[in-house]
């Protein structure tokens, strides 16, 4: 989980020159323009990429799925990628030791370092090996209403008001997290729980380039956070730090964050057309999140609630598996409280309480076996998976080994899960 | 918006149901595009289940969906980009203004004609391609073959539509034509020479796929710049399914190089004769497909001055490659460029005005790419410590088009005569001799996870399947 970022671990996302063939199509798919070539190689800014993985299927060769754990201050330049001829070799625990990383930490980290030493022999061995991602669905559920996606493409953005601007977290910490409002008037701007806008933070880079758009998934339910209005809320972290803990101004984090009523902001989007939710009556929904990546999950919750209250809703369980470091970082921790029992099974998780353990959100999951288990045998059952990119990988494995331990066969249940549109991964 | 109907006969994401007129006018043509599948497409292929990748929208969570489908059952359809409402055109006479959704008059004529020939060389490749079903060295490479095969099929079905929404009744005629001419035909050939060419063996097939599709790319991207808005979103999409050609091209002739390289290490031995004897290609061999493949590729581009090219471009129908990133006024007017011609003997440089010169400036980007990916090619020798390296003759080697055509000229560059021409002819380019040897080697190989022996295995499976995956299930 959040180990990652403070250890100053990433997994850089890299290409692998002996295989792609300079086709174009990942520069042409990445949505932030993380990818970019010279004569030589095509490679990926690590600076940029968020691991949205939009580059992944479409890529013809495989080249583009590759991955590396780095102390985030040795992360390979593109000035370095454009001279590569073959991928370097994974740092070794020595060399990840030297740089400042500890055995442990990296571990914590990526519980995929195995993995992905063995997704480098799968190169010549031809070995399946365990890649979360792969059982992440590109098609929505059967059920999903239909999504708009790119009315404003990156090229032409909208704009949109601030009416709405609070913190969300505990008061008095510095890793504050704001809910924050934006009107469309009379633009349209249709949402679903669970797509994504872009925000386009005003100014230049550093080379006189327009800013990119950071990414952020819409936390008020379809009609509005406000019901009736043409309006959408969002959960944005501040950014103090960056993934080693050291103290930095996220650009766009801050940008929102400090937005005033009445301010106006550049929209890029909707993004997203596969991680939405289940609208038939007996869908089952289970919401596993930390921090921000509460945003879709609350989108989810609050339709369901607003169907409920109508009594339009018959029955389906919702299953909320939601960590984050304390309780007090926690974003909406009181709202959450307040929900009632039989409407939802909140499981919380803090992985620094002082005086207690450990613990992540994969841990609940495999305390809560039996009831995830009775749900993954359940054709009507969804799983959201939202949040930092290096919970992803422990939550797939989790539930890959309650469905064993339940006599159920993971390459079905997995595989079933994907084809039906059912279980989702949106990590960054 | 970019979701895909596959309720509807014609899968589409262009509103077609709202269209009745278009509609009908499309499930007029489909019969006939079905019969040409069955009459030339993959030879024997008809109860297969082949392992496809199908689009189920256009972004990038919905085109590449995979699973067993019998292709005549592929759903070809019409899939368009994403529109953006404010695209202006970027670059010639009407630079700044906004893109075209309909056909301006004045340029009907010129667009209609790029898009026949870019319809007309789509079922070309298809047809080229029929028999080497029943020589595949793999499963793998079976699906491959196929999987390119559909998506001719489709790309044939996106300037279908083009010319059914946009041109009227000679647009409709021009729809019949592309399914009566076929590759190869004396009496009603393909419009451009290299679909009439032969695609006799699986060497030819992998340089065709490397070169040709390639060509294929720089064709499209130059129309994706395209004012006329609904071309340059058609092209688009189908660039993203090209890049599937053009690997299998790159890895094909890859793999067939690491095998040969691995057989003159086993033997020792550079002799050509004794490659063929362990039943492996020599470099010599596929040195001299090469040079053909990569010559008649690049006749496809056109002549080295054409007005039509101006035309093309000033009027904003058609861009250069990259237009977007380039830095230059996007109007070209006064600048020139090189090209080459013959003088008393002597290949000479001299200038030309530019926009007379683009056929010139796609080729040459097509050339820098084509070259790049050899490089990569001799990677592969390097690694295996062979010292001969591949190389791409010069330019205006067996050139059938524009100011180099006919002209003897050896691979280096060298303008020859007759005699040489005719002496060393069988050292450049393929000879009976090769292409009955290469014949020999195609056997047909299917079982999963088994490869002819004058190819490696690929290094990694489609749609990260293993290699011994179940690729195609034979009915
Ligand atoms: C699909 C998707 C949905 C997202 N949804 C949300 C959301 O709902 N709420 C939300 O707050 N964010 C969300 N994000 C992340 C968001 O897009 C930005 O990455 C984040 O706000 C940081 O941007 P920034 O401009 O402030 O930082 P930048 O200026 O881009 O980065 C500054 C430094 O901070 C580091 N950094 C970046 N992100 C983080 C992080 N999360 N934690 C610690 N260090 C970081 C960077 O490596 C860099 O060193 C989402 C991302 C994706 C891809
Ligand atoms: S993972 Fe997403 S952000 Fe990163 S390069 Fe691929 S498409 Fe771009
Ligand atoms: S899509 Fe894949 S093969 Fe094409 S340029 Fe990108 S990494 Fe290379």
């Amino acid at each position: 989980m959040d180990m990652a970022v403070e250890a100053g671990i990433i997994k850089q996302h890299l290409i692998d020159p002996e295989i792609c063939i300079r086709c174009n199509t990942c520069e042409a798919t990445c949505p932030v323009n993380a990818i970019t070539h010279d004569d030589n190689n095509y490679v990926v800014r690590a600076d940029v990429c968020n691991g949205c993985m939009a580059c992944i299927s479409p890529c013809p060769t495989g080249s583009i799925d590759n991955w590396r754990t780095m102390p985030l201050v040795r992360a390979y330049s593109i000035e370095e990628q454009l001279t590569w001829e073959s991928l370097p070799a994974e740092l070794s625990p020595e060399e990840l030791e030297a740089a400042g990383v500890s055995a442990e930490a990296a571990g914590d980290a990526a519980a995929d370092v195995p993995a992905q030493t063995q997704a480098q022999a799968a190169v010549d061995s031809v070995e399946p090996v365990f890649n979360s991602a792969q059982y992440g669905a590109t098609v929505p559920p059967w059920s999903a209403a239909h999504a708009y996606t790119n009315l404003f493409p990156p090229k032409s953005p909208t704009t949109a008001t601030v009416v709405g601007n609070f913190n969300c977290t505990e008061a008095g910490f510095d890793s504050e997290t704001h809910h924050i409002v934006l009107d469309f008037g009379v633009v349209p701007f249709p949402v679903l729980e669970g797509q994504s806008i872009g925000i386009v933070p005003p100014g230049v880079d550093a080379i006189g380039k327009r800013h990119h758009a950071r990414q952020y998934s819409v936390a008020s339910p379809r009609n509005g956070e406000r019901p009736g209005y043409n309006n959408v809320s969002l959960t944005v972290k501040r950014v103090t730090e960056d993934h080693q803990g050291q103290p930095v101004r996220g650009l766009c984090s801050n940008y929102v964050c400090d937005l005033k009523v009445g301010d106006t902001v550049q929209v890029v989007g909707p993004f997203g057309s596969s991680f939405l939710m289940p609208n038939h009556p007996r869908s089952h929904i289970v919401m596993i999140c930390t921090g921000t990546g509460s945003a879709p999950m609350r989108a989810m919750t609050e339709w369901r609630r607003r169907l409920r209250k109508s009594g339009k809703f018959e029955g389906g369980k919702l299953m909320l598996f939601f960590g984050a470091r304390t309780q007090q970082e926690l974003p909406y921790f009181g709202p959450l409280q307040s929900l009632p029992k039989d409407f939802i099974d909140i499981n919380l998780a803090f992985s620094r309480t002082p005086g207690q353990p450990k613990r992540y959100v994969q841990d609940l999951m495999r305390e809560r076996a039996a009831d995830l288990a009775a749900l993954l045998k359940d054709g009507a059952s969804h799983f959201y998976v939202c949040g930092l990119k290096s919970m992803e990988e422990g939550v797939v494995l989790a539930l890959r080994d309650v469905a064993k331990e339940a006599g159920l066969d993971w390459d079905t249940v997995g595989a079933a899960l994907k084809r039906e549109g059912r279980l989702h991964l949106e990590t960054y | 918006m970019s979701t895909i109907n596959y309720s509807e006969k014609i899968p589409n994401n262009v509103n077609l149901g709202e269209d009745r007129t278009l509609q009908r006018a499309l499930e007029g043509w489909q019969p006939n595009f079905i019969n040409w599948w069955d009459d030339v497409g993959p030879e024997g292929s008809t109860n297969h289940e082949v392992y496809l990748r199908t689009a189920v929208s256009v972004d990038p969570q919905g085109w590449a969906q995979f699973g067993h489908v019998k292709m005549r059952d592929y759903r070809w359809g019409i899939f368009l980009n994403p529109g953006d409402a404010n695209r202006e055109i970027h670059f010639g006479d009407h630079k700044g203004e906004k893109a075209w959704q309909d056909v301006p008059g004045e340029h009907r004529a010129n667009l209609r004609r790029i898009i026949v020939t870019q319809g007309d060389t789509e079922p070309a490749s298809v047809e080229q391609q029929r028999h080497l079903g029943l020589t595949a060295p793999s499963m793998y490479d079976l699906r491959n073959l196929f999987q390119i095969n559909v998506e001719e099929g489709r790309h044939l079905w996106a300037m279908v539509y083009l010319l059914h929404k946009h041109f009227g009744r000679d647009g409709r005629e021009e729809a019949e034509a592309l399914l009566q001419r076929t590759s190869g035909d004396v009496d009603n050939p393909r419009i451009l020479g290299a679909f009439n060419e032969k695609t006799p063996d699986w060497l030819a097939f992998f340089m065709f796929t490397y070169f040709t599709d390639r060509d294929g790319k720089f064709q499209l991207a130059a129309l994706a710049e395209s004012a006329f808005d609904p071309l340059a979103r058609t092209t688009k999409f189908m660039l993203t399914e090209e890049a599937h050609h053009m690997f299998v091209g790159e890895s094909g002739v890859s793999r067939v190089l690491a095998r040969t390289a691995q057989v003159m290490n086993e033997l020792k031995t550079d002799d050509a004769q004794k490659v063929r004897a362990a039943g492996a290609i020599d470099l010599g061999t596929i040195q001299r497909y090469l040079n053909f493949h990569y010559s008649v590729t690049i006749d496809l581009f056109g002549a080295d001055q054409s007005s039509n090219a101006a035309i093309f471009y000033s009027s904003g129908l058609k861009g250069r490659y990259e237009e977007g990133k380039r830095t230059d006024d996007h109007v070209l007017k006064g600048q020139t460029y090189k090209v080459l011609e013959v003088k008393d003997g002597q290949l000479v440089e001299k200038d030309v005005p530019m926009l007379n010169a683009l056929n010139e400036v796609l080729r040459d980007d097509f050339i820098k790419d084509s070259v790049a990916g050899v490089g990569r090619w001799n990677k592969v020798l390097e690694k295996a410590g062979i010292p001969t390296r591949l190389t791409v003759p010069h330019k205006a080697f067996n050139r059938q088009i524009g100011a180099l055509a006919g002209i003897k000229m050896s691979p280096e560059g060298r303008v020859v005569n007759e005699v040489e021409w005719a002496a060393k002819k069988n050292e450049w380019l393929p000879s009976a001799e090769d292409f009955a040897f290469v014949a020999s080697l195609m056997g047909r190989v299917v079982e999963p996870g088994k490869f002819a022996g004058w190819i490696s295995p690929p290094v990694m499976g489609i749609n990260r399947q293993p290699v011994d995956f179940e690729y195609v299930r034979f009915g």
